[in-house]
């Protein structure tokens, strides 16, 4: 068996009860804010995100670049820089409390019960170090492992990840390694120590389509067999639609909509969701069918706009829109949140002149998009 | 220095900046230009004030220039006459800043020698910049046999001991202020062509001058309207620097004597006077205002070289 | 890897050859020979000439030069015309001196600039970062030729400390040695701490900047892990680079302080040895130097792989 946790030794300070059988969520994030002072102003990157994960699932964080959900990963792990930059709110994690720890403290839980799989797999594995010490080092420091025994589990992490010939893999350097390959490297690092959660941000952003399909399999199935929560965040609606247990769609540092993943596809409230919706190809559609793009950019994060952030950009929005925010709300299934004063229903805006502007759109029904896997 | 970008004092705050990563402190902009694409790109890139301590460089160097120019109309003895009734004097109300070992007025002597330094540094990096910047500029662009030959013989120009050239040359040539001038800024050819030529080729390449090139843009225009433009910060940059390391080393060759001749003062002869006949102890003055003079002009170039390589956003390595 | 090497290594050689033939030209073909000075006031046309045929100055350059090459191959650079001392003695005690000189003051200089940056790229412009970025700047402004006459001032003459001048070889009395070699070696560290220090402080800026220390702060590694293990190496191109030019630049440019504490170093020789035209002391010191570059050149090449691993793969 590999990365299995490893004999807890008394330097350890912090209890982690086994959560994994509770009702307590594994995460909790309560209304965090994350800001940014730059020389022109305060970028407002998060503005009050609440969001859990339940031990095991698999929640999608969706959102054009920009929306701030990079730095709302960042800030759940509180790996941002200090400096500049303002937080509130509270992240509490298997029972402890993120935001309130020391530096000490959070060392411990990074890399061993929290760990991060990034972007670019080509900038983020140290260049000039061997792969196998790149995940060495955190067995050694975290599971208390001697040398041998880390270089033994090196290899047979490589080899769940999918690396032929990990033995000789081991000593190779990254840039030997294609970016599929880099990318399986960065998550045998990520899931070295077995975490209990592991935030993916853009995992296959940056490797070919053919790759992509792959990795995101493997996580899958490594979730599974090791009951691994996983926030996979991306600007691809397309790659959480049957990954995800619940997807939460961000908008300019702000949750917009908030729901299972099949209620989501299937009852989109939000028009940015399903502008979101409508951006994925399909292979049902017509040749020649033309893919929906939102106009307009995303706000500017220092000023943003009066009333509902994407008002400006939104084909349905009213007066009332632009001048109070809306907030985020229920309407019929309780685990469904919105943040809209004219939510769509049934692919219809409820907006009080919107409906003709709707239909003009040729699109009343919404798909529900590829069969959501059942966890 | 003050920081505006400084957070709030507060001992929580204070605690948390002194025990979190500090590396990440520059990550900001990273996150932030991937985070906030809508913002223009320009109005996260905060540009760094010059700073006081660039002003008072700059201040420095003006005057250390004026004095030097205007050095004959102003009311200085002779830097050359001889006051055998005011020997090794110590400051006082007639010579400002004392008198050496031969009774001649060190303030004189230093604005006198002020020239030497500046004429040396300025004008040699100028021929070396003219010249060794036209061919890296031509060079980089065009690439080819010329390229390569003359990459190759700057190589070997750059590995050879230059001090055995300026020594030999001096010696038989002569050292008057333009000989040296001339031979010094011979001697930076080689360095000016390299940076500029390096400055140049990462310019040939990239997108506006290809797309004026298949707009038909002649070689010449290219060159001039669209690569030079790019390469003079650069140049500017390093060529101001480069103009301390000549001060450095007209400086090192008058404290051997080979540079001008005696009596003609520079700061580098100066200190070596200073230096000369058990002076130090009887009269450390002499030395000391040239090596101070020296230290600030040295100071002044280097932090006004580095403000302007801060503000063209020239990497450190680079130069 | 070898084949990179070898590659390398002969083009340095090539290098240090061409340096060797420009010097002997340079030497010989500007006016001047060494007859004033051997002849002084007997420095007639005829005695010259009788000098130029026994010191062999009378025949064709090249075979004046494949006769100096021929005896250089045999271990035999000649002897100067004015003492008759032997080359390969003058660079035989004088190197060591350079090299005493040169490790020294690296050593001081490595040793400062290195843990400074570390500390100070952690925390950029911060109160310290300030300071320490100031202070180097003045270091740069402190050519030897106007810090060492101020160290001698100070603490030669008023303190007594330090001698002024004065030599005695390593292997004879260590401590004296050290003792006397401190205020020289010191001389020449100051623009090498403060170029040592810019460089890798930068470099450590924009490394910290990069996603795989994120990354390995996500595995939750110490900073002092951090810093040591993953962001010093990857910075330390410039450093390398820079470090190569600079002691280049030492290996025959010490003369300064040679010459103001009297040590007879190849940097002075060589000074020396130009102005009186004393062409076999010149080109065998220099030789000497262009070997030295060369070969320093090539350690620094191999650092150079043994920081990144990529740089044999290009």
């Amino acid at each position: 068996m590999i990365g299995r946790r490893g004999p807890q030794n008394g330097k350890r300070a912090l209890e982690f009860p086994d959560v994994g059988e509770s009702d307590e969520p594994l995460l909790v994030v309560e209304n965090l804010h994350t800001s940014f002072r730059t020389g022109r102003g305060t970028v407002h990157a998060v503005d009050g995100v609440s969001l859990t994960v339940a031990a095991g699932t698999t929640l999608g964080i969706v959102g054009e670049s920009g929306s701030g959900k990079t730095v709302l990963a960042r800030s759940i792990m509180g790996l941002l820089p200090v400096r500049d930059v303002i937080k509130s709110g509270t992240v509490h994690f298997a029972g402890h409390d993120l935001t309130a720890m020391e530096p000490d403290q959070l060392r411990e839980i990074w890399g061993a019960e929290l760990s991060m799989i990034f972007q670019d797999p080509m900038t983020a594995l140290n260049p000039v170090k061997r792969i196998g010490i790149q995940i060495t080092e955190s067995l050694r420091l975290h599971l208390d492992m001697d040398r041998k025994e880390a270089d033994a589990t090196a290899v047979e992490l490589l080899r769940s990840v999918g690396i032929p010939s990990p033995e000789q893999r081991v000593r190779w350097y990254p840039f030997q390694l294609s970016g599929g390959m880099r990318q399986r490297v960065m998550i045998a690092i990520a899931l070295a120590c077995a975490p209990r959660l592991v935030m993916a941000d853009e995992p296959t952003t940056g490797l070919d389509v053919t790759v992509q399909a792959q990795i995101l399999d493997l996580l899958g199935k490594l979730q599974r067999e090791r009951h691994m929560a996983v926030i996979l965040v991306t600007h691809d609606l397309g790659v959480v639609a049957d990954r995800a247990d619940e997807i939460v769609v961000m908008y300019a540092g702000r949750v917009v909509e908030r729901a299972p993943t099949r209620t989501l596809f299937a009852e989109t409230h939000m028009p940015y969701t399903r502008a979101l919706v409508e951006s994925i190809p399909r292979l049902a559609d017509p040749s020649g069918t033309r893919l929906q793009a939102i106009p307009g950019r995303p706000p500017d994060l220092i000023h943003p706009p009066k009333g509902c952030r994407f008002a400006p950009r939104c084909a349905f929005a009213q007066d009332k829109c632009r001048e109070s925010d809306p907030p985020l709300r229920t309407a019929g299934s309780p685990d469904h949140l919105f943040a809209c004063w004219f939510p769509l229903v049934h692919g219809t805006s409820t907006a009080p002149s919107a409906s003709a502007s709707a239909s003009a759109s040729g699109d009343t029904t919404i798909d529900p998009g590829p069969v959501v896997q059942s966890p | 220095m003050p920081d505006d970008r400084e957070l709030g004092g507060s001992d929580a705050s204070d605690q948390l900046l002194t025990n979190m990563f500090p590396g990440q402190a520059a990550t900001d902009e990273m996150v932030l230009s991937r985070e906030t694409e809508a913002l223009e790109s320009d109005d996260i890139l905060v540009t760094k004030p010059l700073g006081f301590l660039f002003w008072m460089a700059i201040g420095w160097l003006g005057l250390v220039f004026l004095l030097a120019v205007f050095a004959n109309l102003l009311p200085l003895p002779n830097p050359d006459f001889q006051n055998y009734s005011a020997i090794n004097a110590t400051p006082n109300i007639h010579h400002l800043l004392g008198t050496d070992d031969l009774g001649r007025d060190l303030l004189s002597r230093l604005i006198f020698g002020a020239r030497v330094s500046l004429i040396v540094g300025f004008a040699s990096v100028a021929i070396g910049t003219i010249v060794g910047g036209t061919l890296g500029l031509i060079s980089g662009f065009k690439g080819g046999s010329l390229d390569i030959s003359l990459n190759a013989a700057s190589f070997v120009l750059l590995a050879f001991p230059a001090i055995v050239a300026v020594i030999a040359i001096v010696a038989f040539w002569g050292s008057s202020l333009l000989k040296i001038t001339i031979i010094i800024g011979v001697g930076t050819i080689p360095l000016m062509f390299r940076v500029v030529r390096a400055s140049s080729l990462s310019f040939a390449n990239r997108d506006f001058v290809i797309a004026a090139r298949t707009m038909g843009a002649t070689t010449p225009r290219i060159l001039f309207r669209e690569i030079l433009p790019n390469v003079v910060p650069v140049a500017v940059t390093f060529g101001l620097i480069t103009v301390a390391g000549v001060i450095v080393l007209e400086g090192s060759l008058a404290f051997l004597g080979l540079s001008v001749p005696p009596p003609t003062p520079s700061w580098g002869n100066m200190i070596s006077e200073g230096t000369a006949n058990g002076n130090l102890s009887i009269n450390p003055y002499i030395m000391l205002w040239p090596a101070a003079a020296m230290f600030l002009l040295l100071l002044s170039i280097n932090l006004i070289g580095d403000r302007l390589r801060q503000r063209f956003d020239i990497r450190e390595g680079l130069l | 890897m070898t084949k990179y090497f070898i590659k390398r290594f002969l083009q340095l050689v090539v290098v240090a050859f061409i340096i060797s033939v420009l010097v002997f030209l340079l030497v010989h073909l500007l006016p001047g020979d060494p007859s004033v000075t051997i002849l002084g006031p007997n420095d007639t046309a005829h005695n010259r000439a009788i000098l130029f045929k026994q010191l062999g100055l009378n025949k064709p350059l090249l075979q004046q030069y494949t006769t100096w090459l021929n005896a250089v191959f045999h271990g035999n650079l000649g002897q100067s015309y004015l003492n008759h001392e032997s080359v390969t003695h003058i660079v035989a005690t004088g190197a060591p001196i350079d090299i005493e000189l040169i490790v020294i003051s690296q050593v001081i200089a490595f040793a400062v600039a290195i843990p400074l940056a570390l500390i100070t790229s952690r925390r950029p412009n911060r109160a310290f970062d300030n300071v320490s970025t100031t202070t180097t700047f003045g270091l740069l402004a402190l050519p030897p030729f106007v810090i060492a006459p101020i160290m001698v001032a100070v603490f030669a003459v008023s303190l007594h400390w330090f001698p002024a001048t004065g030599y005695v070889p390593l292997t004879q009395d260590p401590a004296t040695n050290l003792h006397d070699m401190i205020l020289p070696s010191l001389a020449i560290t100051a623009g090498s701490i403060a170029v040592y220090y810019r460089l890798l402080r930068s470099d450590l800026i924009s490394t910290l900047q990069e996603d795989f220390i994120t990354m390995a702060r996500s595995k939750g590694l110490s900073n002092r892990r951090i810093m040591l293990r993953h962001a010093f190496r990857p910075s330390t191109f410039s450093l390398l680079a820079a470090a190569g030019v600079n002691i280049g630049a030492l290996l025959a440019g010490t003369f300064i302080v040679e010459y103001l504490f009297a040590l007879s170093g190849l940097g002075y020789s060589l000074v020396q040895a130009v102005q009186q035209r004393d062409y076999l002391v010149v080109q065998g010191i220099s030789l000497v130097v262009a070997i030295a570059y060369v070969v320093l050149q090539f350690i620094i090449d191999f650092l150079f792989t043994v920081v990144d691993p990529r740089v044999v793969r290009e």
